[in-house]
């Protein structure tokens, strides 16, 4: 564990959640937080209490619909799903960060071969 | 749509805080459960598990803290928190919070009061439908009064038919006097007021009566059966608010007269038109019937059409103009309200500028002196905070070292100045409230508008504004000041010498100088305001209003088969004659006599009477005002006659006499060259053979005590037939006493007398300086409020700085000072701020006082009196402030204070 874990870009925590949700179907909070973890290759730092300010944010913007219900081992939970307009905007942030990660991949593949 | 379903989430969670906070709590609780169970299932100990579970989670207390600020309104939240904590420290310090609150209450309650006045005279539309196309019509004042202000039937007529932006144009009677209506209803006739209105006046204004209905044009043509409008106060007062008095009919001056309506409680024709004055009922004014051939008798009152500029209806009204006349039969008369040499005109003005135009100036200075007021208090607050600032500073700097943000301190001061200034907002509005129901009841105050006088919507949302404004401005410098002190000077900062009170100190002398500063500008104001008012008084009026009083006085001169007036004439001088006798009789009364106008009321003329044999010259001077009177008249109102006063021997018969004033006798001795410029003796053309001067009369006040006096002239009422009768008694005694007496002497005369009021002259003058009294008094109470403040000022500063110094002085009594130069030196500080102060208020106020110019009456701006007055009084009350704790500091025991600290 030499290396530093990747800190969250402003953001980005709202669509991995969206896109885990959009994958998993409801889930809870834990199990959102877990999913992240285990799909980043424990790669990000994430404090998993910071989750919740995002699903409340979420919710608010009606990207996501929240319920209590119960969890697979009988222990009361909220479960988070994603909502239709919520699906839309995952389809719209999605594009954009692919078109990001792709426009900065070239910018810093050019400045490496034409370094100093 | 999105932003604002989230704008209302956020709001709705602020209010759901403990449901929704439990619901997180729950959610955490099982995220850490649920943790921990996946790390027993990896092999982990209970307690481990549990552990790494909650180091995963981060936090809890920053996740609920985010979880927060994303769900609601963190503001609010930081708000509620404040308040709780701003309530805790005002009550603990109980003191401060009152003084402080008490201050605000002061000076903001003065503001809305002021404010609402502002607000009725001036800012707010008159109470009556679109009333910005509302138009005044009349000609430039002028000399004559309310003659060459009016217009006549005829002209009336013309004008609406000529004028073409005008939807439609109305008026009313000019000349009714109080007391011209008596309602019999058994026992004494009751005097009561009417104005005649012509029929269209309500339609015009669009007011609807509140029972019944208005005037109808039948309603004013010859042979219509009386009818009357009563004004709700009048309903109430003599009707005992009767729900079914419509249709009813009352004895009004002898004749059936039916109620058609009543007026709604929001039309007051006194307030809007006649200032002061108490108007019950409203009549409809016959057009074609007698006031046809009475000359200038109607005020015009237009609507313009929608969209029509001033300027395009006073072209109009100029246009119109040269088709009206005088009177029809008259054709030289047609025209002769066209502008002629820069005189008279047909003017149109909007109404609300006639109503309360001319007071614009005193309103803004009222206006400015209590903005000053306010001022002032937001000073003393400041200096109140600061110097509770500092011995807070390590309170803060403790929050500082705990992580709050200069934001998040300047916020938490801020909330405090805020809990304040509502606080003092409110109370302000209660002050201010028992202040504008006062004022609103003061009828004998002669400003318009005032009877309907509340605080409205306009001036709570002033409130607020004032209240959050001065929260700001006197929060802003402790709090900037607070936050702003570096984190260890504070915490070593032992509060007595050091820097950071020096600093303290040098602000709130600051602050004191300028609150000493602002109230000179006040003081000074209000000075000047007091030794205009004082030199009004002084007027010479042209009459002793002292121990004068007037009485109106009923009489019946009608004789039947009297051609030419001579009769009746020779009637009314019998009644006349036989009223002063009897009046005269009375133990205390000095002198009697009549008039039909009294000096600072109603008033008319019959225009220039030239010299006998003068061609009149092109440009006239204007026309004196008429007066018919009785023998004794003068001397009762204690003016001066030259010549000879009028005698009963001056009959319908004999030869017709006059008295003029000194100032027409002086053009006209000019105009004709007569010898010794004396007018006496000399005969006037005033219609058939003419009417010779006997008397040279003092120059009378007739309109206004302030303004010069124009001409009059006087008839005797036994060969001019006067309007009405009012009788003036001088007395040795005071008038009050002798009411009963001389009332009861002319009701046995005539049993139809009404119960009059007996009016001391004095009140005439009274009403007529009321409005500036009006505001001499509200500035002088804003002045020495604006001194208590200063001088309270003065004193915490003072005192402030000799608790600081209690060591300094402690030692230096110990070295051997003794008690009285340790109080001169507390002085001398004192002085030396208050002087700084009074230098520079000096200073503003020879500004401030250029402004309100305008306003004085023989008095200059730079009065010297005044200013010596103002730094005395200022100094006084500045050596007094810093008296107190000057004694205070030489009674400082050096043992004790050395031991302390």
């Amino acid at each position: 564990m030499g290396e530093s874990k990747l800190d969250l870009l402003q953001g980005t925590l709202d669509l991995m959640v969206l896109q885990t949700l959009a994958a998993m179907g409801a889930q809870h909070g834990y199990g959102i937080a877990r999913r992240i973890e285990q799909a980043s290759g424990d790669e990000v730092l994430l404090n998993q209490g910071t989750i919740y300010a995002s699903l409340v944010r979420l919710q608010q913007r009606g990207w996501i619909d929240a319920e209590w219900g119960t969890s697979d081992n009988n222990r009361k939970a909220k479960f988070y799903s994603i909502t239709g307009s919520g699906r839309d905007q995952l389809a719209k942030d999605a594009a954009y960060w692919q078109r990001l990660s792709g426009v900065m991949g070239r910018v810093l593949a050019m400045s490496e071969e034409g370094g100093i | 749509m999105g932003a604002l379903r989230r704008a209302l989430s956020r709001l709705l969670s602020f209010f759901r805080k403990p449901p929704l906070d439990a619901e997180l709590e729950a959610e955490i609780a099982a995220h850490i459960e649920m943790a921990t169970e996946e790390n027993i299932r990896r092999g982990l100990t209970p307690l481990e598990a549990r552990r790494q579970a909650i180091v995963r989670f981060g936090g809890v207390e920053t996740a609920k803290y985010k979880h927060r600020e994303a769900r609601g309104i963190m503001t609010l939240d930081i708000l509620l928190l404040d308040l709780r904590y701003t309530l805790r420290t005002l009550s603990r310090d109980r003191g401060f919070t009152l003084v402080a609150i008490l201050i605000l209450a002061l000076g903001i309650g003065a503001n809305i009061a002021v404010f609402s006045v502002v607000n009725t005279i001036l800012l707010r539309p008159l109470p009556f439908q679109d009333a910005n196309r509302l138009m005044w019509i009349a000609p430039p004042p002028t000399k004559c009064g309310l003659s060459c202000a009016t217009y006549s039937t005829d002209a009336y007529d013309e004008f609406r038919m000529y004028s073409r932006t005008f939807q439609d144009v109305t008026g009313y009677f000019a000349f009714s006097g109080p007391g011209n209506l008596s309602l019999n209803r058994g026992g004494a006739p009751i005097p009561a007021t009417s104005i005649d209105v012509i029929a269209n006046f309500f339609q015009l204004l669009g007011v609807e009566p509140a029972m019944g209905r208005v005037f109808r044009p039948e309603d004013a043509l010859n042979g219509a059966a009386p009818v009357i409008l009563i004004s709700d106060a009048w309903w109430k007062t003599q009707f005992n608010a009767d729900p079914d008095i419509v249709s009813k009919a009352f004895d009004m001056n002898g004749r059936q007269t039916t109620v058609i309506g009543v007026l709604p409680r929001s039309f007051d024709f006194g307030a809007v038109f006649s200032p002061g004055a108490k108007i019950d009922a409203i009549t409809p004014l016959n057009l074609y019937g007698p006031p046809r051939g009475w000359g200038n008798i109607i005020t015009m009152i237009g609507r313009v059409k929608p969209g029509v500029t001033l300027a395009q209806a006073q072209g109009d009204a100029e246009a119109a103009a040269p088709h009206m006349c005088w009177n029809n039969n008259v054709p030289k008369s047609c025209g002769s309200y066209a502008v002629h040499n820069g005189e008279g005109g047909v003017v149109p003005v909007p109404l609300k500028d006639y109503v309360s135009g001319r007071l614009r100036r005193s309103l803004v200075v009222l206006w400015s002196a209590v903005g000053t007021i306010l001022l002032i208090a937001c000073v003393n607050l400041s200096n109140l905070l600061l110097a509770r600032a500092a011995s807070r500073s390590k309170e803060f700097a403790m929050r500082g070292a705990l992580g709050a943000s200069r934001f998040r301190i300047v916020r938490q001061l801020l909330t405090e100045s805020m809990v304040l200034s509502i606080s003092g907002a409110v109370l302000g509005l209660g002050l201010a409230w028992i202040l504008v129901s006062w004022f609103a009841h003061q009828g004998a105050i002669a400003l318009p508008l005032l009877s309907t006088l509340r605080i409205d919507g306009a001036a709570l949302a002033w409130t607020l504004l004032i209240a959050v404004s001065a929260a700001v401005l006197f929060g802003l410098v402790p709090g900037l000041r607070m936050a702003g002190g570096s984190l260890h000077e504070s915490l070593k900062d032992s509060g007595l010498g050091s820097g950071q009170s020096r600093k303290h100190d040098r602000i709130r002398s600051i602050l004191v100088v300028s609150e000493v500063a602002l109230a000179c500008v006040l003081l000074v104001g209000a000075g000047l305001l007091l030794r205009s008012f004082l030199h009004v008084l002084d007027v010479d009026l042209g009459f002793q209003p002292e121990r004068a009083a007037a009485v109106k006085v009923e009489y019946d001169d009608s004789v039947p088969g009297d051609k030419d007036g001579t009769l009746s004439a020779q009637k009314r001088g019998a009644i006349f004659q036989e009223v002063i006798a009897r009046v005269s009789a009375i133990p205390g009364v000095e002198a009697a006599g009549f008039t039909d106008y009294l000096p600072l009321g109603q008033n008319r003329a019959w225009g220039m009477p030239w010299p006998k044999g003068i061609k009149a010259p092109d440009k006239s001077p204007g026309s004196p005002l008429v007066y018919v009177v009785s023998p004794g008249y003068l001397r009762a109102m204690g003016t001066g006659i030259r010549g000879r006063d009028f005698t009963w021997d001056d009959g319908p018969k004999s030869q017709n006499v006059v008295m003029i004033d000194k100032g027409l006798a002086h053009y006209l001795a000019g105009l004709a060259n007569w010898p010794n410029g004396d007018a006496i003796g000399h005969m006037l053309d005033t219609g058939g053979d003419g009417s010779r001067i006997v008397g040279i009369v003092d120059d009378v006040h007739e309109e206004s005590t302030e303004e010069e006096t124009g001409w009059q002239i006087y008839y005797p009422n036994t060969q001019a037939n006067p309007t009405g009768a009012e009788l003036v008694i001088r007395t040795t005694l005071p008038p009050a006493t002798l009411a009963g007496n001389v009332l009861r002497t002319v009701r046995d005369l005539n049993p139809k007398q009404p119960a009059a009021d007996f009016k001391p002259i004095q009140t005439l003058v009274n009403h007529a300086n009321s409005s500036r009294q009006f505001f001499m008094l509200l500035v002088a109470a804003f002045a020495t409020l604006g001194i208590l403040l200063a001088a309270l000022g003065i004193y915490g500063v003072i005192s402030y700085s000799v608790t600081q110094r209690t060591q300094e002085i402690g030692i230096r009594m110990a070295l051997g000072a003794t008690m009285a130069q340790v109080q001169r030196s507390v002085l001398i500080k004192t002085l030396r701020l208050a002087s700084i102060g009074i230098a520079a208020g000096a200073v503003a106020s020879l500004l401030a006082s250029r402004a309100i110019a305008a306003l004085l009456f023989n008095t200059a701006p730079s009065d010297p009196a005044t200013f010596a007055a103002m730094v005395l009084l200022i100094g006084t009350v500045a050596l007094l402030a810093g008296y107190v704790p000057a004694r205070r500091a030489s009674r400082i025991n050096p043992m004790v204070a050395l031991r302390n600290n």
